[in-house]
């Protein structure tokens, strides 16, 4: 760590003229922008630190962008509610933190089974339990993707810096309604409320991607298609004209409740494969490979930043490493991650929590290189130098 | 968010071909029945109409309808027809629930009805779960025999209607499933503008008749006992909430988020390597807003800034740390382990910090407030004293003062900036910012000149 001032300015102290231009924003503002840009229009949350903030902007910002925002009695609600507007045409964000998404199980499947596109956003806290409300970690990893009954797949989003949470949280907009399923942002304490310079990105606000609704006049179409598997059916909104049944139960293509299983194979079926048929149009990856390195540094979220640190000082040291960032965590890159690790000797995979992702990871490098976590559960940060350590 | 649609199409039945599949004698179906009576009377176009359940007997009802339908889990069909009715509030929800859902789904019945939302819930009350093999539920009366009260139920049984009632509902009526009134009833609630909920009675002749009999008698003898009136109970004209809550918003001062603007520089970076800054204080003492000031101050230098809070959930009392990193190129990692610069401003805020602390080493810098205990360190201290600046330095500016004399004396960054971010503060705060700046740059005028003694307010 270089330590100390430098009193010299550039010449004759002419200011630097900065392109791009740069403002201080922190992660929470960078989502609630990214979630306006996506077309967001309801927002339902319940207050928990470290994620109030979000639901704050939210209430004020929302109606005045021509959405609906409410807090709600408590986090099943929320969700609830985000999830009868999404029926209703809405487009839906809620955000809490792991206390609240444990409430959120329930529907989480709910939403699941009846292919509701929506955003939940969980601003990472210390666990277990109330853990620590203003302590940073990554602990809900394997929670939010197998968080529900039944193991079927969601979509999950790290953002690693707050252009990240602006950006991420659009395309999980995106992705919600390209798969019809909930798609998490996964964040914590640290990305949400620190404070950041982040580049501006001049230019008119984007044009949301519009939603494919089912057109009203579908009469007798089914409103649920099951084949082929991976498709996605548009989706039709309640009130729209189209007889819309909406179920959490296993159901036949036209809504009503079924257990045969042919129909409850087909059902499950596409549940699945619409997601995992689709792992690599969802990957999201930041590689940063350097020739000679035989270690690469795997990791996600706030911990990437520590890792790119690392990675600039030991260069600059004349060191070898390679970094992978993963952005989207669920389904896991795969051939991506195995592909990288095939040609370094030595994975270590970094985040603040015992292991969660490592397991995946040394699930799809199968022995290819030698995986090693580095991890921190103590409320702090994995430092750059903790980093540096575990390259050789 | 509202579709357009064709004109609407009067409906003789909005009940659909398929049979109930309730046992003999149940009141579900008769309840269904009335509904349908009373949606064809409105006359509601059936593509406007959203019939939401939830889970036990009643959550199949929604099956038999060719309106809209959704159902979802249990006790929380409120909570999808309050988001269907906030998107859409020009549709007709009506939920359709059991006491089981009443139970378990309390809390969103007690919210709804404080909102007085626009919904209309019919509780299809057969005093027991059904479905799960008659267990006791919310409304079981006391003494009764269920599969889970094998010796009585000692429980007092929930007075929905009451309860909605004195909570801010708009309508609540206690029927039962064989009442000639009953679709008149049901109207009622769908027009009234409000939350609307009509506790139906029907004892399940499966479970909860075959063990405590369900004869009318009987029934109204239960009823009786326990004071629970029947009919309309309660009327009220409250503002609805979907369209409370859309004035409400109307009134919202924020304007529409505009595009994130960047700051021009007004100064070239004075730093070429990144300095890392502590600012320990307490809660209440202005820590994160002086550590704010400077944050944008560094922006206004063309530098790259990170800005991390440290603080315990009860916000005003205890520490308050805030860590800055300031630098010429990008920032990956907003952590301060080792701190070039600290200040110590406070005992709690040295306390949360003391590892900082020991990390530091000789060329690093410390700030201190008069009064305030060090442990032992390596780093530079030197004492600010902020009655050198002037008598009248309200607490609150002292943090600020001390990070603004800090960062002066390194020439991290320039008074011009420091001014600049100070005037950009709202209001009054900003001529108290701008006219402690312009104390902390006398300070160190002074110090440069080694002129300490003569240093007083600029
Ligand atoms: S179990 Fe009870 S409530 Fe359910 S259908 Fe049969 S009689 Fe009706």
């Amino acid at each position: 760590m270089v330590s100390g001032p430098c009193g010299a300015s550039d010449a004759a102290g002419e200011p630097r003229r900065s392109d791009p231009l740069y403002e201080l924003i922190d992660g929470s503002t960078a989502i609630v922008r990214g979630a306006l840009d996506a077309g967001c229009t309801f927002f339902a949350g319940y207050p928990i630190t470290p994620a109030s903030s979000i639901l704050m902007a939210m209430l004020r910002r929302l109606p005045a962008a021509g959405g609906a925002a409410v807090q709600a009695e408590d986090e099943i609600a929320a969700i609830g509610m985000c999830v009868g507007a999404t029926l209703a045409g809405a487009r839906s964000m809620t955000a809490t933190s792991g206390p609240g998404i444990s409430l959120m199980s329930e529907t989480i499947g709910l939403a699941v089974m009846g292919e509701v596109p929506l955003v939940i956003v969980d601003v990472q806290r210390l666990g277990p339990s109330t853990g620590g409300a203003t302590t940073v970690a990554q602990g809900d990893v394997q929670f939010v993707r197998w968080g529900t009954s039944g193991g079927y797949p969601v979509i999950v989003l790290a953002p690693s810096s707050t252009a990240e949470c602006y950006a991420l949280t659009r395309r999980a907009f995106d992705l919600a309604e390209r798969f019809r399923c909930p798609v998490f942002v996964l964040t914590d304490k640290e990305l949400a409320l620190t404070t950041e310079t982040v580049a501006v990105v001049p230019g008119p606000p984007p044009v949301p991607r519009p939603r494919r609704a089912a057109p009203p006049s579908a009469g007798a179409a089914p409103a649920h298609r099951f084949e082929p598997a991976a498709d996605v059916t548009p989706m039709a909104h309640v009130g729209s004209g189209a007889p819309v049944r909406f179920t959490s139960s296993t159901h036949d293509e036209q809504g009503f409740l079924t257990k045969d299983p042919v129909t409850v194979g087909r059902l499950n079926e596409h549940l699945r494969a619409k997601v995992m048929e689709h792992v690599d149009e969802i990957t999201m990856i930041d590689i940063d490979l350097q020739p000679g390195a035989s270690t690469v540094v795997v990791s996600y979220g706030v911990t990437a930043g520590a890792v790119r640190d690392a990675a600039r000082a030991l260069r600059r040291r004349g060191r070898q490493v390679s970094t992978l960032t993963v952005q989207s965590l669920w389904p896991v890159p795969g051939p991506a991650l195995a592909a990288v690790a095939a040609t370094h000797d030595r994975v270590v995979v970094a985040e603040l929590n015992h292991g969660q992702y490592r397991r995946e990871v040394e699930r799809v490098v199968a022995g290819r290189a030698a995986v090693v976590g580095l991890h921190r559960t103590d409320g702090g940060l994995i430092t750059p130098e903790q980093v540096a350590e575990s390259v050789r | 968010m509202t579709a357009a649609q064709p004109a609407a199409a009067r409906c003789a039945t909005y009940r659909n071909d398929r049979t109930y599949p309730f046992c003999p004698g149940c009141g579900h179906g008769r309840i269904l029945d009335r509904l349908n009576d009373a949606l064809v009377a409105l006359g509601r176009d059936p593509r406007e109409v959203v019939i939401v359940s939830d889970i036990g007997c009643s959550g199949l009802s929604d099956q038999y309808f060719v309106t809209d339908a959704f159902h979802g889990l249990h006790g929380r069909s409120i909570t999808y027809a309050t988001g269907i009715k906030i998107a859409r509030p020009d549709l007709t929800v009506v939920v359709v629930m059991g006491d089981g859902g009443t139970g378990i789904g309390g809390a969103h019945l007690l919210a709804a009805a404080r909102r007085n939302i626009g919904l209309t819930v019919l509780v299809l009350d057969n005093l027991n779960f059904g479905m799960t093999g008659g267990q006791h539920s919310s409304t079981t009366p006391d003494g009764a025999i269920t599969s889970s009260t094998p010796h009585g139920s000692v429980e007092r049984p929930l007075d929905i209607c009451a309860t909605v009632g004195v909570n801010g509902a708009a309508y609540a009526a206690r029927c039962t499933s064989s009442d000639s009134d009953l679709s008149a009833r049901i109207q009622e609630g769908i027009e009234c503008d409000g939350f609307a909920l009509l506790d139906i009675w029907g004892p399940c002749t499966a479970h909860f008749a075959a063990r405590n009999g369900a004869s009318r008698q009987r029934l109204a003898a239960t009823l009786d006992r326990l004071g629970f009136a029947t009919g309309v109970l309660h009327r009220a004209a409250r503002p609805e909430f979907t369209n409370a809550h859309a004035a409400a918003c109307r009134g919202e001062a924020t304007p529409p988020p505009g595009r994130p603007e960047g700051a021009e520089p007004l100064a070239a970076p004075r730093l070429r390597t990144p300095l890392r800054v502590v600012v320990a204080g307490s809660a209440g003492a202005k820590v994160r807003s002086a550590a704010r000031l400077a944050s944008r101050a560094a922006l206004l230098s063309g530098l790259r800034v990170t800005q991390r809070d440290d603080y315990p959930v009860t916000v005003q009392t205890g520490h308050c740390v805030a860590s800055l990193v300031l630098s010429p190129e990008e920032i990956h990692f907003s952590g301060v382990e080792r701190p070039d610069v600290l200040l110590a401003l406070s005992a709690d805020g040295v306390a949360r910090t003391a590892r900082q602390l020991a990390a530091m080493g000789p060329g690093d810098r410390v700030f201190v407030l008069p009064g305030v205990a060090l442990g032992a360190t390596r780093a530079t201290v030197t004492t600010i004293d902020p009655a050198q600046a002037s008598g009248t330095l309200a607490p609150r500016q002292v943090a600020l003062y001390a990070l603004a004399v800090a960062l002066l004396a390194m020439d991290a960054l320039s008074e011009d900036v420091l001014l600049a971010a100070a005037d950009a503060a709202t209001g009054r705060h900003a001529a108290a910012a701008n006219a402690t700046v312009r104390r902390a740059a006398a300070t160190v005028e002074c110090r440069t000149a080694a002129r300490a003694d003569a240093c007083g307010d600029p």
